[in-house]
C-alpha cells in the first residue's frame, strides 16, 4: 500500500464521508488513491473555500469537517479558512501536500512552510517524514480535532511519503501525554458555582459557542432554574430565542435587554464562551455588579479577560446537569419582571419607509423559512440576521464570529448542506462578502443543492460605512460598490442558478416562499436601503452600558405593524 | 497590578518543530521572554525548557495556561511559588592590559570560584556558574578592565525537594 492509500483508508476508518478540497501536483497520489475510495470529494473552486466547507460541516453535523490542498498556493489559501475554525472551535482536518522531503527547505516549485506558516492558526499541526507515521499522525489529528475544545489540525504529507510503500497495520494508539482536556468539573467548584448563584438575585446566564454541543443541558438548566438565558452570537440556538427568559444577544450590536442585564446583573453564569471583546465592550464597565462563575472546557479562557470569581473546567455536559442537581427554582421574580419591561420596552424596531429593508427580508426569510440552517457572510447581514433570523436549533446558524470572515458564508452553506441532507439552507449575505468566495456558485450549481442565497444588496460595504457616517464624519472612504457590481441574478444564471434581482416587498414577499419551496439553489438579491444601520450599537471602546439605541428607541418611530416575536 | 519575575520550567517532547510553537505563542501573544535555555532531560524523548518571563502575575498566568495547551507541553511548572535552585552559565572574555590588571583578575575570579577556561596574551577567559546576582556582580568586577564579549545560557532551575525546603526553614 501507498501512503497516499493509507491516507484515505484512515479516512475510511474515521468515517468520513465527504472531503472538500483542490488538487495539485504535490497532492496527486492522494487523489489518485481518492479514485478508488468510497470517500465523496467535493471539488471546490478556491482551497479556501473547502476548509470553510469543511468548518460548517462540523458545526451543523458535529462530525469533523475534512479538506484537501496541494502544497505551497493550495496549502497557504487554507490559512484563512483554518484561521476562522480555530478561532470559533471548530474540528477541521487539513490534509496537504508538499514537496517531497529531499527538496523541503530549497525553495522548491510551489514550496511554503506550511507547518511553520499554520502553526499559529490550528490547535495542532503535523509534518509528516516517515510513511509509517500516517496511521497514528491521522488518529491523533482527528482525536485531537473534535476532543476538548475542539480546533483544526493540519497534516502535511510531503510527496514522497504519499508515494513510499507501506505495510504495516492502520490501527494505531494516539500517543499525547500532554493533552489531557478536562470533561468533569471539580465538584467542589460546582459547589461553589451553586452557592454564588442561591446568594445572586439578579443573575443572568451567558451561553456561547459551546453550547451548541449540550443544548439539552442548557435548555434543562434553564428550565430547572428560570435564569434569564443570554445567547452570544455564536451560541445562538444553543437556547430557543422567543422564549420568556430568552434574552437574546449582547455585546456590541446586542439588544438593548442583554446588554442592560449584564450592566445590571448581581451574578453572570458563562457557560462556553471565551468574553470576546465584541461581547464585553470596555471590560471595566462590563457587568460591574456581578459574581462571575465561568465554565469552560478550555482552562486558558477561564479569567483570560473577564476576571472569574468561580471557575469552573469542564465539559458543559457534565457540568450543568451537575449544578442544576444542587439548584431549586430562583426566587428571581422581580429581575425577570425588570427584564421582561425592557424586552417590552425595545423589541426589535426598523424603519420602513424605503421600498425595501434588510430587516424586513430576514423577517420574511424567518417565517416562510420555519426550521432551517442559515449561514452568513460578515457585515451588518450579519448581525440583522442574529437579531431578526436566529434559528431555534442548535448547529443551525453558522456564522463567522471569532475571525469576521468576509467569504464565509456561501461556502458555509454548501458545507452544511452537505452535512445535513435535504434541510434547507439560507446563505444571508451582502453584495461585498458574497463576492469574496463568489467562484463556490460553481461547486452549488454543480451540487444542486437546497441553498438560498440572500443578498442583503446596499451596494455598500455597510458595516464600515455605518462606522464612517458615526465616527468619520462621513468620510465615506472606498465603501462604495454599487456602480461596479455584478447583475447577480445574471451572475447566478451564468453559473445555471435562478437568479432574481428584488426591489420591493412586494416582489420579495413573493419570491421568498417560491425560492424555499424549490428545493434547489437560488439566487435572491434584495436591493436594500443603502444607508441603513445596525442599532443599538456599543462603540468600540465603550461599555455596554453606553451603548447607542438609535432606531430602537421606542419613540424612534412605529413599529412595524406587520412584525411579531420571534417564535419559540 | 503586581509585576514580577518568574521562572517557569516546561517540559516538552522532543518533536520538531516545538520551540518554534512556544517561540510564535510568545510572540504572537505579546509575552517577552528574558531567557530560555533548552535541553534533554534524564527521560528519553523528553526536554526542559527554562523561561525566565516578567510581567504582570495575571499575564503570566496566562502565558502558563497557553503553554499548557500546546498538544507538546507536558508540564508546566511556575518556581516563584515555591522554593528552587536557578542556575546559570557565563563564559567571558575579559581584556588584560597589563600584568597586575592580570593579577588582579585572576584574584577577582578566585573570590568568585571562576574557572579560566581559556588563556590568551590579552586576554582571559573564564567560565562563571551561579544565579543571576552572581553573575552581575562578575561583570561589574571586570568591567573596569574591559569585558571582550560575554556569553550567557539562560537559567535553569529545579524544584527544591520537600526534604530540603524543611532543611532551609530549620536553618
Amino acid at each position: 500500500m501507498k501512503g497516499s492509500e493509507v491516507v484515505m483508508k484512515m479516512l475510511e476508518r474515521h468515517g468520513v464521508e465527504v472531503v472538500f478540497g483542490h488538487p495539485g501536483g504535490a497532492i496527486m497520489p492522494v487523489y489518485d488513491a481518492l479514485y478508488d475510495s468510497s470517500v465523496k470529494h467535493v471539488l471546490v473552486r478556491h482551497e479556501q473555500a473547502g476548509a470553510h466547507m469543511a468548518d460548517a460541516y462540523y458545526r451543523a453535523s458535529g462530525k469533523v469537517g475534512v479538506c484537501f490542498a496541494t502544497s505551497g498556493p493550495g496549502a497557504t489559501n487554507l490559512v484563512t479558512g483554518l484561521a476562522t475554525a480555530h478561532m470559533d472551535s471548530s474540528a477541521v482536518v487539513a490534509i496537504t501536500g508538499n514537496v517531497a522531503t529531499g527538496l523541503i527547505g530549497t525553495d522548491a516549485f510551489q514550496e511554503a512552510d506550511v507547518y511553520g506558516i499554520t502553526s499559529a492558526v490550528t490547535k495542532h499541526n503535523y509534518l509528516v517524514k516517515d510513511v509509517a507515521d500516517l496511521p497514528r499522525v491521522i488518529t491523533e489529528a482527528f482525536h485531537i480535532a473534535a476532543t476538548g475544545r475542539p480546533g483544526p489540525v493540519l497534516v502535511d504529507v510531503p510527496k514522497d511519503v504519499q508515494l513510499a510503500d507501506y505495510d504495516g497495520p492502520l490501527e494505531a494508539e494516539v500517543d499525547l501525554p500532554g493533552y489531557r482536556p478536562t470533561y468533569v468539573g471539580n465538584a467542589r467548584q460546582i459547589e461553589r458555582a451553586a452557592e454564588a448563584i442561591l446568594g445572586a438575585k439578579r443573575p443572568v446566564m451567558i451561553v456561547g459557542g459551546g453550547g451548541q454541543a449540550a443544548p439539552d443541558e442548557v435548555v434543562a438548566f434553564a428550565e430547572h432554574t428560570g435564569i434569564p438565558v443570554i445567547t452570544t452570537l455564536m451560541g445562538i440556538g444553543a437556547y430557543p430565542p422567543g422564549r420568556d427568559n430568552a434574552l437574546g444577544m449582547p455585546g456590541m450590536h446586542g439588544t438593548v435587554t442583554a446588554n442592560r442585564a449584564i450592566t445590571h446583573c448581581d451574578l453572570i453564569l458563562g457557560a462556553g464562551l471565551r468574553f470576546d471583546d465584541r461581547v464585553t465592550g470596555k471590560i471595566s464597565r462590563f457587568a460591574p455588579n456581578a459574581t462571575v462563575v465561568h465554565i469552560d472546557i478550555d482552562p486558558a479562557e477561564i479569567t483570560k479577560l473577564v476576571k472569574a470569581h468561580v471557575p469552573v473546567v469542564g465539559d458543559l455536559r457534565d457540568v450543568l446537569p451537575r449544578l442544576r442537581a444542587l439548584l431549586p427554582r430562583l426566587d428571581v421574580a422581580p429581575w425577570r419582571e425588570q427584564l421582561a419591561g425592557w424586552k417590552a420596552k425595545y423589541p426589535e424596531r426598523y424603519k420602513t419607509d424605503k421600498p425595501l429593508v434588510s430587516q424586513e427580508v430576514l423577517e420574511m426569510l424567518r417565517r416562510a423559512a420555519g426550521e432551517c440552517i442559515v449561514t452568513t457572510e460578515v457585515g451588518q447581514h450579519q448581525m440583522f440576521a442574529a437579531r431578526l433570523f436566529p434559528t431555534t436549533k442548535p448547529r443551525s446558524f453558522i456564522t463567522s464570529g471569532g475571525l469576521g470572515t468576509m467569504g464565509f458564508g456561501l461556502p458555509a452553506a454548501i458545507g452544511a448542506a452537505f452535512a445535513r441532507p435535504g434541510e434547507p439552507v439560507v446563505c444571508v449575505a451582502g453584495d461585498g462578502s458574497v463576492q469574496m468566495n463568489v467562484q463556490e456558485l460553481a461547486t452549488l450549481a454543480k451540487h444542486r443543492l437546497p441553498v438560498v442565497i440572500a443578498i442583503l444588496n446596499n451596494g455598500m460595504l455597510g458595516m464600515v460605512r455605518q462606522w464612517q457616517e458615526l465616527f468619520h464624519a462621513q468620510r465615506y472612504s472606498e465603501v462604495y460598490l454599487a456602480d461596479s457590481n455584478p447583475d447577480f441574478a445574471k451572475l447566478a444564471a451564468a453559473y445555471g442558478i435562478e437568479g432574481h434581482n428584488v426591489f420591493d416587498r412586494e416582489h420579495a414577499a413573493r419570491v421568498i416562499p417560491e425560492a424555499l419551496a424549490k428545493g434547489e439553489p437560488v439566487l435572491l438579491n434584495f436591493l436594500v436601503y443603502e444607508a441603513e444601520k445596525v442599532w443599538p450599537m456599543v462603540p468600540a471602546g465603550a461599555g455596554v452600558d453606553e451603548m447607542i439605541i438609535g432606531d430602537q428607541e421606542p419613540d424612534a418611530f412605529e413599529t412595524h405593524a406587520e412584525r411579531e416575536e420571534v417564535p419559540a | 497590578m503586581n509585576v514580577s519575575r518568574h521562572v517557569l520550567s516546561v517540559t516538552v517532547r522532543d518533536q520538531p518543530g516545538v520551540l518554534l510553537r512556544i517561540a510564535g505563542l510568545f510572540a504572537r501573544r505579546g509575552y517577552n521572554i528574558e531567557s530560555l535555555s533548552v535541553a534533554q532531560t534524564e527521560r528519553p524523548g523528553l526536554s526542559r525548557t527554562t523561561f525566565v518571563v516578567t510581567g504582570e502575575d495575571t499575564t503570566v498566568e496566562q502565558v502558563t495556561k497557553q503553554l499548557q495547551k500546546l498538544i507538546d507541553v507536558l508540564t508546566v511548572v511556575d518556581h516563584s511559588n515555591s522554593a528552587y535552585v536557578g542556575r546559570e552559565l557565563m563564559l567571558i572574555k575579559v581584556a588584560v592590559r597589563t600584568p597586575d590588571d592580570r593579577v588582579e583578575i585572576r584574584q577577582i575570579a578566585q573570590d568568585f570560584r571562576a574557572r579560566i577556561v581559556d588563556v590568551a596574551r590579552e586576554a582571559l577567559t573564564f567560565e562563571v556558574t551561579g544565579d543571576e546576582g552572581k553573575l552581575g556582580a562578575f561583570i561589574n568586577q571586570m568591567r573596569p578592565f574591559g569585558i571582550v564579549e560575554l556569553v550567557r545560557t539562560g537559567m535553569v532551575a529545579l524544584e527544591r525537594t520537600e526534604q530540603e525546603r524543611g532543611r532551609a526553614k530549620a536553618a
